[in-house]
């Protein structure tokens, strides 16, 4: 016999791409790296501008305010965010780029792949993992 | 309210984020090791997949399958102001290959987990580390009731390069997991430093 599902068994209420009124990827914009790191250019102490809007008009997402929340004081990573809030990573990055074009937040990139990192930075990270 | 400097997080300049993969076959302790040195308490990111026909995605039986859930270990250690390091724990079954593709791009290198009762698990992931031309160390984990063998044997065993790390590590000790990612890091500047000899 079918039991159903009840509470969160059912799943989310709200489909993770609603969130992004059905965009799965970022207009025009580059995806953004897992590692790509967010700062809120907000203060750490400082709410929400109560009346930020996204460029087409539309009010902000609790989400997006969630975004900014976390990135407050500490750049978090698209996979921190991720994890963080719950969402698909393809969510987040739209989410993202929204509160990018809004210029809500900055976003700095990693390395380029082609690029190996300097051998100054390794030995940095051989003594910071040392230091553990 | 007007926050001071120290408030505004745009005050410093963005840090580098650097990453590190941690690969083996199922069970192997990834979740783990990640979790020891992680700074956040491990969590697992998800990937939703809606691209149709994706070669590796083997559908078969699977009617009008459309969505793909990944899970992936992932963890943070602050480094500096400067520099956070990221630990990716990569999907192990194979269908999510293409997966590590991207994970791998710009990486410092892998960890290579491997247990010795059942080191051809861990061949895929050697596999794919070395066609890439990744630097990586295998970390040989010491799981308890499993025979202990010296690192040589299990670099006989797996036909590694002479090159390659192969360190004994505990997952689950924060110390022992720190030098398997020690020895991919410093394994990674000798390579740096050999390529930059033989370009000179």
């Amino acid at each position: 016999m079918t039991q159903g599902w009840f509470d969160e068994d059912a799943g989310p209420v709200v489909r993770p791409y609603a969130m992004t009124r059905g965009r799965t990827r970022v207009a025009g914009g580059e995806r953004l790296d897992l590692i790509a790191l967010v700062t809120a250019l907000i203060g750490g102490g400082q709410e929400l501008p109560p009346d930020a809007t996204l460029p087409g008009g539309q009010g902000l997402a609790p989400e997006h305010g969630e975004i900014l929340y976390r990135c407050r004081r500490v750049s978090e990573s698209v996979a921190e965010l991720a994890t963080g809030l719950d969402l698909p990573v393809g969510v987040v990055r739209v989410l993202i780029s929204d509160l990018l074009e809004a210029g809500l937040v900055r976003v700095s990139h990693p390395i380029p792949a082609a690029q190996l990192p300097d051998e100054n930075i390794l030995r940095e990270v051989i003594d910071g993992l040392r230091a553990l | 309210m007007v926050s001071g400097p120290s408030d505004i997080a745009t005050a410093a300049p963005d840090p580098l984020a650097l990453k590190i993969l941690v690969a083996g076959g199922f069970g192997v302790g990834k979740t783990t090791l990640v979790g020891s040195v992680s700074e956040i308490r491990s969590l697992q990111t998800e990937e939703r997949l809606t691209e149709a026909g994706r070669p590796v995605d083997d559908t078969t039986g699977v009617a009008a399958k459309r969505t793909t859930t990944v899970a992936m270990d992932f963890g943070r250690i602050t480094i500096s102001d400067a520099l956070v390091l990221y630990l990716f724990g990569t999907p192990g079954q194979e269908r999510f290959w293409f997966l590590w593709d991207e994970l791998a791009q710009g990486a410092i290198g892998a960890v290579v987990l491997a247990d010795t009762r059942r080191l051809a698990d861990s061949f895929a992931a050697i596999d794919f580390f070395e066609s890439r031309g990744l630097p990586f160390a295998v970390g040989v984990n010491c799981f308890e009731g499993a025979d202990r063998y010296p690192p040589e044997a299990v670099r006989a065993a797996l036909d590694l390069d002479p090159d390659i790390p192969v360190v004994l590590c505990d997952a689950r000790v924060r110390s022992s997991a720190r030098e398997a990612l020690v020895a991919v890091v410093e394994h990674a500047l000798r390579r740096s430093a050999a390529a930059r000899s033989a370009m000179t």
